[in-house]
């Protein structure tokens, strides 16, 4: 978390000239010294550090230089969109991923499991961007049942607005959604398709057979505990790819989130609202990472107890 | 009525240019109470007819003929059938007892499931009856240890559990697929006089597969012989060894290292039945020529003094706390070897050997002692490694054959490397002639060198290895555990070839092993080592006769002696 | 002699496994075709579309062949400045490949290097690397791809960034993708570093370099492949979707995805043409590269046995 709020930081303070940016380019030599006077920019570096970190702690990320709004408004505004849209496509992806790839796993050669794996195929090669300009050209111009853009009707909630209490809410996050999961969903069933065909092939699995328990007990007790342990590694990963790819998502729905307001301060240079985005992410990340410490911690029992010797 | 009877049984698999036969004609018999042994060298077939009779041979193998009955009835080739037969009747244990068992269930919860499977118990009738199994097989405090998971018991442990869940459900017959071959001799004699209680005890009729024939001698009553999957002779243990009859019986029992006299040479049958007497004395006078002739003054070549090492983990800090309680692989080892002889290093798994051999060869740091070679000076408190002084004058063989050679490079050049590396100047006409000696004096052809290692079998790859390890004109030459992974008869002409290339090239060895017979035919004098420190060292043939130490006098007490029988 | 050399390709395990895998004929015969188009575009294309002099503004709008309006001078259409699509796409999807394999192949040989040199020396370096490696893998490429190329902007003045939009792309892409190598060589050094061959070439005294990359590499090539391969369709694939954000290639000369972004204006309006068909070809070269890399990654693993 230090190495990113550094990486912050400098990009805040070192790359391009954020008093150009504020002041346009015509401003006169002592507006620009004012302006430097009350950014503190005339500071040493570690106090300007210093300085940056305590903001980041209270909240404070500054203010945008093409919107010229506080930043952390603009975050409380986007952020519920975006974590919204991205905990609906985590649970689709990991969810029907899991279930398609134990199938697909257990099943080699079945023609419905060939047929799962093209189309999980189609998945990776596909660009979210075309899966979601297909889906609206499909389902919005053509069918007219979704609608193809925003948010729809939004329940504050003081705080947090959620898209979860209202219809409308509802079938705008549909197909977000599946565009967003597909990438993930494909991934998954892959990992989890390898890692049961691995088991399978144990000799805990061979000797389980040995003992006449049967197939299905083998299948979906003993092969299946085993083969989500990557699945939960591959979670915080996932959340990550998915915040990642939910920028692609919201430019296409035009999904009021985190994502759009990101492209939009790289494409104008907009340095506070990046910086502010980086860490936002970063913090997100380590979290899930932590949490995925500790569930591991709790399913395998190899790392709960420690190993005996002779 | 036999308890399992196997009638003309043929068992092959499809590969994509032919169908290769993995047994055919099988035929034998197996009564309550007998231990049958089934030995042979690897790939002929001893393990498939294992896995036939319970329906779990590796697609795309199967049975294509033949008949399998048990108390008479014959066992059909159908999956729900063999199920309810899989545990109940048949009971199946397996080499590795690091991997049979699944890490993420208790003992307890496997044992229940097993239990329930098969018997009609409640899970408190089936938990009584777990602890009762773990007691039967000789885990104590079995009430606790049945809520341990499985890595949390050392491998012996395992290993009887693993047989505990094979009779969990009252079998009658009891397959073992080598399982004692991962084991430590002490935990193997362990395993074995198990199984043979539990044979008396429960009227069982037990099938054994083994390459080891003193654990045949010990434990079997019957044994049958295979070859490339046919069985060539089977009969009462004690008649076929004293009197093996086929070629095969008679190579296998042949070349195995007596245990109680120590003899010049290995005996090897060749395939007619002939004894092979030649040795490789004619093609080393090439490579006298090039060397140069060695004389053996008996001097002191390698001293080892309280060489000690300890393995920490990986970690950034450099502090390093050492108490009572640190794990030393190598703990305080001081011994000599003299120019001229075999020093014999032996020891169980964990006893340092490795460690030492990689120590003196400079692939590992001791943490203290010193190191002396030639009276330079390797390794002293200075904590300097000068071993680039004395490069190319210590070599190593190594155990597994399969992981010792590069596969990307053909055989000429794996050899070619050193001897280019050390005369960076020689002529291609030289090379060439070096390399042709080399590999003519560990008795593989020409047309050998323009090949990749895969295309070799393990025994001819030791041989490769060798030819290597002779480029660089060693003095001293370090083989840890070289034939354990090569069948009994190939390992007769390895340790055979090894002996003419010491006298004639007066080579000193240091030969590192687990296998008592072994070192007594190769080694001179000998060093035993337990858990990385040295317990005598002497003379070979004393340490046989008359050990002093109470572990050699253990480890000899239980290694399995094919002797025993005859 | 040709009937010998592929007889021996033939011979070897993956020889017969790509003849009788009609995926793996179909996608890689797609593949090079495609290929072979974009090299020789100037062959290939009917028109150079980015030649002002071949391009009117009367011929815009010209919807495909097949429908009504459509002309036989461009077969599938124009887009809105007139530009025949056919070409467009051609040199479109030379410049997709271009960031494709040079980013990769940057990739590859910074991945590869670090990976090699971190599994084989061990101790702080390894750690080092290794932690990196794990950070930068928590960040999906399209983030550190956007990042690198977000600072650049703020570097570089707009005029000079859209000459080197390319190089920047290029070493975005790279940036992103070289933790997937080096934790596969990585990984693969190790287990290679505990193989006999590897303790006997020490003791023979040879020298680490040699080892890492005479000794050890060769035998590593097939995961590191498999990656290269499906990292391809990945770069090409992030390419156009930072092209399609507006943040990837610059407009002068557009990649697949920028075509697309242009084509998204219109798809409404009717003209559907215009994304349609750089997106259908989009998807069907990333296809081609995930199915061979997919065959390559089944065939190469010695642990899926054959049933």
């Amino acid at each position: 978390m230090i190495v990113v709020a550094f990486v912050s930081f400098s990009l805040f303070n070192f790359v391009g000239d954020p008093i150009n940016s504020m002041t346009g380019e015509d401003a006169s030599d002592e507006r620009r010294a004012e302006v430097r006077e009350v950014l503190g920019l005339n500071d040493p570096v570690h106090i300007q550090f210093a300085r940056f970190l305590g903001n980041i702690v209270q909240g404070n990320f500054g203010i945008s230089y093409q919107l010229k709004r506080e930043v952390s408004d603009l975050i409380g505004e986007r952020l519920p969109a975006t974590l919204e849209l991205v905990f609906v496509s985590a649970m689709l992806a990991i969810i029907t991923g899991t279930i398609l790839g134990v199938y697909t796993g257990i099943h080699r050669d079945s023609f419905i499991s060939n047929v799962i794996l093209v189309v999980s195929l189609a998945g990776v090669s596909l660009p979210t961007f075309i899966i979601g300009i297909f889906l609206i050209y499909l389902f919005s111009v053509i069918l007219g049942v979704l609608p193809s853009f925003g948010r729809g009707d939004v329940t504050d909630l003081g705080f947090w607005t959620t898209g979860f209490l209202t219809i409308s809410g509802l079938k705008a996050l549909i197909l977000p959604s599946i565009t967003l999961s597909l990438f993930q969903m494909t991934y998954v069933i892959r990992l989890v398709r390898a890692e049961m065909i691995e088991i399978l092939q144990t000799d805990y699995i061979k000797f389980a057979r040995a003992r006449g328990i049967k197939n299905n007990i083998i299948n979906y007790k003993h092969a299946l505990k085993n083969g989500l342990i990557p699945v939960i590694t591959i979670t915080g990963i996932n959340i990550g790819t998915l915040i990642a790819f939910s920028i692609i998502t919201e430019t296409v729905f035009q999904w009021p989130g985190m994502g759009s307001l990101f492209i939009n301060a790289v494409y104008f240079v907009d340095i506070p609202i990046m910086s502010a985005y980086m860490i936002m992410v970063a913090f997100i990340f380590v979290m899930i990472n932590f949490l995925v410490d500790i569930t591991y911690y709790f399913i395998d029992p190899r790392i709960r107890f420690k190993e005996e010797s002779n | 009525m036999s308890l399992l009877e196997i009638n003309n049984l043929n068992i092959s698999y499809k590969t994509r240019k032919e169908t290769i036969v993995a047994s055919s004609n099988v035929n034998f018999t197996l009564e309550r109470g007998e231990i049958l042994g089934i030995v042979g060298e690897s790939g002929s077939g001893k393990s498939t007819i294992a896995n036939a009779i319970i329906n779990l041979i590796d697609p795309p193998g199967k049975i294509t003929g033949g008949t399998i009955k048990i108390d008479n009835s014959e066992l059909q080739n159908n999956e729900e059938i063999i199920q309810q037969i899989r545990g109940k009747k048949i009971g199946f244990v397996f080499q590795d007892p690091q991997t049979s068992l699944n890490p993420l269930f208790k003992i307890k919860d496997q044992l229940i499931e097993t239990i329930q499977t098969h018997l009609n118990l409640s899970h408190d009738e089936a938990l009584k009856k777990s602890i009762t199994l773990l007691e039967e097989v000789g885990i104590e405090n079995a009430t606790k240890r049945i809520e341990d998971y499985p890595h949390q018991f050392s491998g012996g442990m395992r290993q009887r559990v693993v047989i505990a869940l094979a009779i969990s459900c009252e079998p009658d017959l009891i397959i073992a697929d080598e399982p004692t071959t991962a084991l430590d001799v002490s935990i193997q004699y362990q395993i074995l006089e198990l199984l043979k209680e539990l044979t008396k005890k429960r009227n069982l009729g037990v099938i054994i597969i083994t390459h080891d024939m003193g654990v045949i001698a010990e434990t079997t009553n019957k044994v049958i012989v295979m070859r490339h999957g046919l069985i060539v002779e089977q009969g009462k243990t004690k008649d076929l060894l004293t009197n093996p009859k086929s070629s095969e019986a008679r190579s296998l029992v042949i070349s195995v290292p007596p245990t109680n006299k120590k003899i010049k040479r290995f005996k090897i049958i060749s395939p007619d039945g002939l004894e092979i007497t030649s040795s490789s004395a004619n093609l080393t006078k090439n490579i006298i020529k090039t060397w140069g002739v060695r004389k053996n003054t008996n001097q002191k070549l390698l001293e080892l003094k309280n060489i000690t090492k300890i393995f920490d983990d990986q970690s950034i800090s450099y502090r390093k706390k050492i108490d009572e309680n640190t794990v030393k692989a190598v703990n305080n080892v001081s011994f000599k070897l003299f120019e001229g002889e075999t020093l014999g290093l032996v020891g169980e798994s964990g006893s340092g050997k490795s460690t030492i051999a990689k120590i003196i060869t400079g692939l590992v740091r001791p943490s203290f002692g010193e190191l002396e070679y030639n009276g330079l000076s390797l390794y002293n408190f200075r904590r300097k490694y000068q071993i680039e002084k004395i490069r190319g004058q210590i070599q190593m063989i190594f155990q597994d054959p399969y992981s010792s050679l590069n596969p990307r490079f053909k055989v000429r050049d794996i050899i070619a490397e050193p001897i280019k590396f050390f005369q960076k100047s020689i002529t291609r006409k030289n090379l060439e002639q070096n390399v042709n000696d080399l590999i003519d004096i560990v008795g593989m052809t020409r047309k050998s060198l323009d090949r990749y290692p895969h295309e070799f079998s393990g025994g001819q790859r030791q041989r490769i290895s060798i030819a290597r390890a002779l480029a660089t004109r060693p003095r001293l030459l370090i083989c840890d555990e070289p034939t354990s992974a090569l069948d009994v008869s190939i390992q007769a002409q390895i340790l055979n070839l090894l002996k003419d290339i010491q006298d004639e090239l007066h080579l000193t060895m240091l030969f590192i092993s687990h296998d008592l017979p072994v070192i007594r035919q190769m080694c001179d004098r000998t060093t035993v080592l337990k858990n990385g420190m040295v317990c005598e060292t002497n003379d070979t043939e004393k340490i046989f006769i008359n050990p002093e130490h109470s572990y050699t006098k253990e480890l000899l007490k239980l290694m399995p002696k094919i002797e025993s029988i005859i | 002699m040709f009937q010998r050399t592929f007889n021996k390709i033939y011979d070897t395990d993956i020889g017969y496994s790509f003849f009788n895998s009609k995926i793996a004929i179909i996608s890689s015969t797609i593949f090079f075709i495609i290929f072979l188009c974009s090299f020789f575009a100037g062959i290939v294309a009917p028109y150079n579309p980015f030649d002002p002099a071949s391009v009117s503004l009367m011929d815009a709008f010209t919807p495909p062949i097949w429908s009504d309006g459509g002309s036989s001078n461009f077969f599938l259409g124009t887009d809105q400045q007139g530009r025949d699509m056919f070409s467009t796409m051609i040199y479109g999807s030379r410049i997709s490949l271009i960031v494709g394999f040079a980013s990769i192949f940057f990739a590859m040989i910074l991945g590869v290097f670090l990976g090699v040199t971190a599994g084989y020396i061990g101790g702080r370096y390894e750690i080092i690397v290794m932690r990196i490696t794990d950070i930068q893998l928590t960040i999906p490429t399209i983030l550190m791809a956007l990042l690198v190329d977000g600072i650049a902007r703020a570097i570089i003045s707009r005029s000079m960034h859209d000459e080197m939009a390319i190089y920047v792309l290029i070493f975005a892409i790279g940036i992103s993708e070289w933790p997937q190598f080096a934790r596969v060589t990585r990984a693969s050094t190790l287990v290679e570093k505990n193989k006999e061959y590897v303790s006997a070439s020490r003791i023979i005294g040879l020298s680490n370099i040699i080892i890492m990359f005479k000794h050890i590499l060769p035998n590593i090539l097939r995961p590191i492949l498999v990656i290269a391969t499906i990292g391809l369709a990945l770069a090409i694939i992030t390419e156009s979707t930072l092209s399609f954000l507006g943040v990837g290639v610059p407009p002068t000369t557009p990649s697949l995805g920028t075509l697309i972004r242009f084509g998204n204006n219109f798809l409404f309006s009717g003209e559907w043409w215009i994304t349609f068909f750089p997106a259908i070809f989009l998807v069907v070269l990333a296809l081609s590269i995930n199915l061979l890399g997919d065959w390559m990654r089944d065939a190469l693993n010695p642990k899926l046995k054959k049933r």
